[in-house]
């Protein structure tokens, strides 16, 4: 028995020292810091500044958590179905931009949508704009940067759900008359309602605590939840509204997991 | 009967989708010959500048070997403390297995921003005591990679594990080995591939993180994500667009060779 404890501890009790402590830490700041109780909390869910914040932020992973599984779902389906020339060149469209650096793909969108960037110019070049149009430091801007960084993470549930889809079921829907469309709307999609949920969970769970894409492609015009925090601890120091805030955001991602392992058990018996 | 192929409007719609996914990847090129010092399209005049800058400034280098110093040494250690946690429930499976593992994954699903905040918090208040491991030194991002990548190399050591036999152990067990060679000799040969694998994702994660990395260093220790980000935050330096084009070039390479690689494989000997 003692051996073994020996390989299972180290990696606990570096944890526990290094992750699990200090979040109880935080967890404390947030009912001491600068009061004590549950002013901090208090203060998170009214103030109209981070009240606005918690708004925009949900909206905008909802129209994100949207955007993404939609796209995701039309692309899979090509990576799943196609014939395998299809599938290798839609694998690589998924594939090279999931590997590349978040900030390689932020940057990437600010040379596409800059107000001297690649749309622009082209728009202006072909005399349909007159001057540039604003399309960063927006929510548009950050909708689009969040959807395509989310994108392949929602195509791996999707393309499970797919890839389980009895072929016989398709067949015999096809064999009885039924249209193309029919077969989508009535057999396909319901067959692959699970993956289009996990997918939606998981890129929802994701786009809550993003915090790189919007603070560069929204330039502190949309601030998210997550750039809050970063605010309250090295702009304007309020460390107890971030714990605070941190404690809120932990317990929303945590529900939302169990609801996606709850699922995950439904479906695996 | 033959499989339903995707229609017309599917591949359509996907082709779009393909294009959104591939675009900025392609815009930041023509950015990165730019001859002005802000973002801009060259106009006619194609220029190396913002290359030449990359090798010519040592801060570039200084924050490579920064990178690579970090990513080496988290991922080494990551991958042996996720071993030894990872064969010992193998070997014990010991109650409350899940539970412990679940509590390795918990810095992989937590919101990135509330463990960056927790690993700040842990790492100022290290600062007191010592310098080596603290805010702001590599020791002290080393190990604030670590408990983000250790949950990785866990959950593939544990996928590698799953496929080992077990009666190898066991025969290894009645012949006498004792755990030392059950381990060296008989368990680890079976997983070094894993290993390998999670060796390579720990270091590419290291090597690309950057929002817990924003909350633990300030201006000593500066890996290369963190020389970009200052790059980026306040006005957008072109240096960004050619360093970007490099390494999406190396990605782009590296999956098109296994991409190859695969097509050959399916295709079989011509």
């Amino acid at each position: 028995m003692r051996p073994y404890l020996l390989l299972i501890c180290p990696v606990l009790l570096f944890l526990g020292a290094s992750y699990l402590l200090p979040f109880l830490g935080i967890v404390q700041l947030s009912f001491t810091d600068p009061d004590p109780g549950f002013a901090q909390y208090g203060h998170v869910l009214s103030d109209p500044l981070s009240l606005g914040v918690i708004g925009r932020t949900l909206r905008l992973c909802l129209i994100v958590t949207v955007v993404s599984v939609t796209s995701a779902y039309v692309i899979t389906l090509l990576w799943v179905r196609g014939s395998p020339l299809v599938r290798m060149i839609t694998e690589l469209c998924i594939m090279i931009p999931f590997w590349i650096s978040i900030l390689s793909r932020a940057f990437g969108w600010l040379s596409m949508l800059s107000n001297r960037g690649l749309l622009n110019t082209w728009l202006q070049d072909l005399g349909l704009i007159d001057s540039a149009i604003q399309m960063t430091r927006n929510e548009f801007a950050v909708v689009v940067g969040m959807s395509h960084y989310l994108i392949p993470f929602a195509v791996f549930p999707l393309a499970t759900a797919m890839r389980n889809v009895d072929e016989r079921v398709l067949t015999a829907a096809d064999g009885m008359g039924a249209s193309r469309l029919r077969i989508f709307w009535q057999v396909y999609l319901p067959m692959t309602a699970s993956g289009i949920m996990g997918a939606t969970l998981l890129v929802f769970v994701f786009s809550i605590g993003f915090y790189v894409t919007p603070a560069l492609l929204g330039g502190g015009q949309s601030v998210l939840v997550a750039e809050l925090i970063y605010l309250w601890i090295f702009q304007i120091p309020q460390w107890g509204m971030a714990a605070a805030m941190s404690v809120v955001l932990m317990i929303a991602v945590g529900g939302i997991l169990y609801l996606l392992i709850r699922r995950y058990e439904d479906v695996t018996p | 009967m033959t499989r339903l192929r995707p229609g017309v409007i599917a591949t359509l719609l996907s082709s779009l989708v393909a294009l959104f996914l591939l675009m900025p990847l392609i815009a930041v090129v023509p950015v990165s010959f730019t001859s002005r010092r802000y973002l801009s399209l060259p106009n006619g005049d194609w220029s190396w500048r913002h290359y030449q800058l990359l090798f010519e400034n040592p801060e570039w280098g200084h924050s490579l070997m920064t990178s690579v110093q970090v990513g080496v040494l988290a991922s080494v250690l990551s991958v042996a403390l996720a071993t030894a946690f990872c064969v010992g429930i193998w070997l014990l499976r010991p109650p409350f297995a899940m539970l412990m593992t679940g509590f390795v994954l918990l810095p992989m699903v937590a919101p990135p921003v509330v463990s960056s905040l927790t690993l700040f918090f842990f790492l100022t208040q290290l600062s007191q005591w010592n310098s080596l491991i603290a805010y702001d030194t590599l020791g002290g991002v080393v190990l604030a990679h670590m408990v983000m990548v250790v949950p990785y190399a866990v959950v593939v050591l544990m996928v590698s594990l799953s496929q080992v036999d077990r009666r190898m152990d066991l025969a290894a067990q009645s012949m006498g080995a004792n755990l030392f060679t059950r381990i060296f000799g008989v368990i680890l040969p079976n997983i070094r591939f894993g290993m390998l694998g999670a060796l390579f994702l720990c270091f590419l994660l290291s090597w690309d993180e950057i929002g817990v990395t924003l909350f633990v260093t300030s201006v000593e220790t500066i890996t290369l994500p963190r020389r970009m980000w200052m790059g980026l935050r306040d006005n957008v330096d072109p240096a960004i667009a050619s360093i970007s084009v490099l390494l999406i070039l190396v990605v782009t390479l590296v999956i098109l060779a296994r991409a190859a690689h695969l097509w050959r494989k399916v295709r079989g000997p011509s």
